[in-house]
């Protein structure tokens, strides 16, 4: 399987604190792999990295063979990462179809366009995408207004909105009722399959990453400690261990902490 | 040597007032985050107050009790003034508070215009130190130097309390981390009412100190504001030792200016704090804020659409109702109505960045006042006609918002806005002073439209055109996709930045968007009167344009017109009554409290509620 990003002894660290530390791994072509680990485990600051939004102190981070570290995150957007934020970020003051026509309109660089109507641009195309995640009957309503999993799944529509080639996805279904998170996930894994999207993501709950991660990486205290299959890390002695043992703890429902 | 050190003791003295009501405006702002613009009515107040307490206490002792007394009661007031305007707005943007305090400046001149009178009141004499002592030849008032020799002890107090005490820990906790005074289970409200009293007790005394070299005017609060910003941003807001630095460097700095190059001391000022700003963002001696953002008031803002074709209707005939005036009013009415719409485009303009870029600009008269000069200049020394002038004022006023926006956009929050307040500043003090070119405080004059466009009733049509035009073109823009990059510039940056939008340019472009249409209005205002003075660079026309933003609403697109116009006609009635400050500063008081929302914001939400207009239809 060649792989899409390579990521090579990337660190971090907050003053003495080492948030990520010399994590190496690679996502490959149409895989869909979870990065999971306990809370502070610097899973999120991994994503920060990946994006630009976090300039590591060390490592390479690899697309397809080219070095994006340093780069901004719109510069890494535009070579085709896409990102959904474990706190959802969208426009609350545009309305749900506008906030994927943003989107669009900056893939298109139309930005610094000043004629014509945004509302009239790219409309059909945003309706796809929000058909694509069950959201095109709420197009016209404000983004500000939505429930919760709503706002998660119009992340996923604005992160779908440049045909990225890599998905980064932090907590994707936290904050949603269990039965949604399933739901939510198999229609991720559906999207990404049909369009070959490559996708890291995160998740506290272990019966979304079971049922449909192809692989699992743990990280604990910025550490990757095991990576493998999911039975394979199911299993892991070293896993059990820093989840206090125990199959059914693994279902941790812990979501306070921030990005 | 002896006239030098003699000057430089005088720009010590005059650092003590400086530094003890910029010492307490900094302590307000670093506790409670708030820019308190009405600080220098507090130190007027202890101007007046102690000249009153010093008629009745007589000798040495009632001199200096009277001053102690003014502080006290200065700190009274700011305690009355802070529970009761600031503290329903302590979550508000900087906006609101800014709004707010500028309403308390307009109540505090009148009631100090009722109770002393209209009168500059020279300030007595300090019993025992009247006369002047000679060192190396020179004279030095014997008070000056009684001032040099507090000024350690005041730095003294004022360290000690903030290190040694209770509140000194708070005070701290607070200006370094917001979230550890809640932590603390600390009274926020307590904390905050007490550095109020404290901060406003700072200015009272330095009032009051100031009288036997300065007395006490009604124009005071105005003229020591520019400064003891100037010296708060320089030293880093919040930081007491920054405030005290930038005061004896500012005051030192005027001392020498006035004797070696008078015609640029203001210009000097404003230059020192511009290139401190530049080196250093957050002041000498200021931390970068990090948190800083301010959240939404209210309901977050709806999503908007251009007009529907009712909407375009209704327009069209307000627009050809308008149109009929020259019919039917009297000229004074058409010479009211081109003011209203010069005001509407200027304040479009700003709630262009305000609102839709959440770039908040304590500066966008030297946008309208630069476009002003702009054309007058071309006209007056180019012999340009009024129809080139309009096409290139704008334009320059476009080169000059970039070079400020180069400078300014880095910043956020209250650090933009105080950029931005320095900047403007900077072109007005350019413009007073360099009176070869500009004129000076005597402005430009002649500078009339066309001999076609000279009448006013052709004016009127042709302030309608371009008028209109500008505010449409704006309105466009808001629709546009780049008034989208905008907004969502605003809504997130994460969001932004992480779908290849590059907020900083999009902002960038904005702001010079502005500033060209902000000039633009400057060109038809000049036109309009055929002169201009540096009036229209003050820091009181940036606050009128952000006052009409705030009174219409800021998260509609038509508040800046109803905000615009409703406070030309307010003006215009109010000033025929003497105390119309207070009139004007109470409504203004009670719009930030009761109506957040605006003039159109929330006349809009009641027909929204009662059913005249859709939801969907608010604009
Ligand atoms: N901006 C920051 N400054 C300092 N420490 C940080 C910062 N961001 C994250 N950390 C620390 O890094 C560690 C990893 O955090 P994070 O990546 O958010 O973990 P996760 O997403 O796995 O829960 C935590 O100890 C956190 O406190
Ligand atoms: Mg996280």
């Amino acid at each position: 399987m060649t792989s899409v990003l390579e990521v090579k002894e990337l660190s971090k660290s907050f003053g003495g604190n080492h948030a990520v530390n010399n994590v190496s791994f690679a996502v490959g072509a149409g895989e869909l792999l979870a990065l999971i680990g306990p809370n502070g485990a610097g899973k999120t600051t991994c994503f920060n990295m990946l994006m630009g939004q976090l300039a590591p102190d060390a490592g390479e981070v690899l697309l397809d063979g080219e070095n994006l570290v340093g780069l901004p995150p719109r510069a890494i957007w535009r070579k085709g990462v896409g990102r959904t934020f474990q706190i959802t970020a969208t426009y609350p003051s545009m309305t749900v179809v506008e906030n994927v026509q943003m989107a669009i309109m900056s893939d298109k660089k139309r930005l610094f366009s000043f004629l014509p109507y945004a509302r009239n641009l790219y409309r059909e195309e945003a309706v796809t995408l929000l058909d694509l995640v069950g959201m095109a009957e709420q197009a016209d309503r404000a983004a500000a207004i939505l429930a919760y999993g709503d706002l998660k799944r119009l992340e996923l529509a604005i992160a779908l909105a440049h045909k990225p080639r890599l998905l980064l996805m932090d907590e994707p279904t936290a904050g949603m009722a269990p039965s949604e998170r399933i739901k939510l996930m198999q229609l991720t894994a559906d999207i990404v399959a049909d369009k070959g999207i490559s996708v890291l993501f995160t998740e506290h709950d272990m019966d979304v990453v079971f049922a449909h991660a192809h692989r699992v990486m743990v990280l604990n205290r910025g550490e990757i400690i095991a990576n493998g299959s999911v039975d394979e890390v199911r299993d892991d002695p070293l896993v059990r261990e820093v989840y206090l043992g125990g199959g059914t703890v693994f279902a941790d429902k812990e979501e306070s902490e921030n990005a | 040597m002896g006239p030098f050190i003699a000057q430089f003791l005088t720009g010590l003295a005059n650092a003590a007032a400086l530094f003890l009501v910029a010492s307490g405006l900094s302590l307000i702002f670093g506790v409670t985050r708030i820019v308190n613009f009405a600080h220098g009515s507090f130190y007027m107040l202890g101007a007046f107050i102690g000249y009153t307490v010093m008629q009745l206490l007589p000798g040495a002792f009632g001199f200096w009790s009277s001053i102690l007394v003014a502080g006290l009661a200065v700190g009274l007031i700011g305690v009355i003034v802070e529970m009761l305007v600031l503290r329903p707005i302590y979550r508000a943007p900087e906006l609101f508070q800014l709004v707010a305090t500028f309403g308390v400046i307009l109540v505090i001149q009148d009631l100090a215009l009722i109770t002393w009178g209209a009168e500059d009141l020279l300030g007595p004499r300090a019993p025992g130190l009247k006369g002047v002592i000679r060192i190396l030849g020179e004279p030095v008032p014997k008070y000056d130097l009684a001032l040099i020799a507090i000024t350690p002890f005041i730095l003294f107090a004022l360290w000690y309390l903030i290190t040694k005490t209770r509140l000194g820990v708070l005070v701290r906790a607070a200006t370094q981390d917001r979230e550890m005074v809640a932590a603390l289970g600390v009274n926020q409200s307590w904390l905050f009412t007490g550095v109020f009293f404290l901060g406003a007790m700072l200015a009272g005394l330095g009032g009051a100190l100031q009288l036997p070299k300065g007395g006490a005017d009604l124009l005071m609060d105005f003229n020591i504001l520019a400064s003891i910003f100037v010296v708060v941003v320089i030293g880093g807001m919040g930081s007491l030792p920054g405030a005290f630095i930038a005061a004896v460097l500012i005051s030192v700095l005027n001392v020498f200016g006035v004797r070696y190059m008078p015609q640029s001391t203001l210009v000097l000022m404003y230059v020192v704090m511009a290139v401190v700003l530049i080196i250093k963002p957050y002041g000498l001696m200021g931390r970068k804020e990090v948190a800083g953002e301010h959240g939404q008031v209210g309901e977050p803002e709806q999503p908007f659409s251009p007009f529907g074709r009712r909407g375009r209707l209704i327009v069209a005939v307000l627009l050809i109702a308008l149109a009929t005036l020259p019919f039917l009013g009297s000229k004074f009415a058409m010479i009211l109505a081109i003011d209203i719409i010069i005001v509407c485009l200027f304040a479009a303009s700003l709630h262009f960045i305000l609102s839709l870029g959440g770039l908040v600009s304590f500066g966008h008269a030297a946008f309208f006042g630069g476009g002003a000069y702009a054309a007058a200049l071309m006209v007056h020394y180019a012999g340009s006609p009024m129809e080139l002038a309009f096409v290139l004022a704008p334009i320059i006023t476009g080169f000059l918002a970039i070079i400020i926006g180069w400078f300014c956009i880095r910043l956020t929050g209250v650090y933009f806005a105080m950029l931005t307040l320095a900047f403007s500043q900077l072109l007005w003090s350019l413009v007073f002073q360099w009176g070869e070119v500009t004129g000076g405080d005597d402005g430009m004059v002649s500078i009339w439209p066309s001999p076609w466009a000279s009448d006013t009733t052709v004016f009127f049509y042709l302030t309608m055109i371009i008028g209109f035009g500008g505010i449409l073109v704006l309105r466009h823009a808001a629709h546009s996709p780049f008034g989208y990059a905008l907004r969502a510039s605003r809504d997130s940056a994460g969001r932004a930045e992480a779908t290849g939008i590059n907020t900083k340019r999009v902002q960038f472009v904005a702001f010079t968007f502005a500033g060209a249409m902000a000039g633009l209005a400057g060109t038809l205002f000049v036109f309009s009167k055929g002169s201009i003075f540096p009036t229209e660079l003050e820091i009181g026309k940036s606050f009128d344009a952000l006052i009409m933003v705030f009174l219409g609403g800021v998260k509609t697109l038509a508040g800046p017109l109803v905000g615009a116009s409703a406070l030309s006609l307010m003006q215009d009635y109010l000033t025929r009554f003497e105390y119309w400050r207070l009139a004007l500063g109470l409504l203004i008081i009670a719009v930030v409290i009761i109506a957040p929302e605006g003039i159109a914001g929330t006349s809009q939400k009641l027909a929204a509620r009662w059913g005249i207009i859709r939801r969907d239809e608010v604009q």
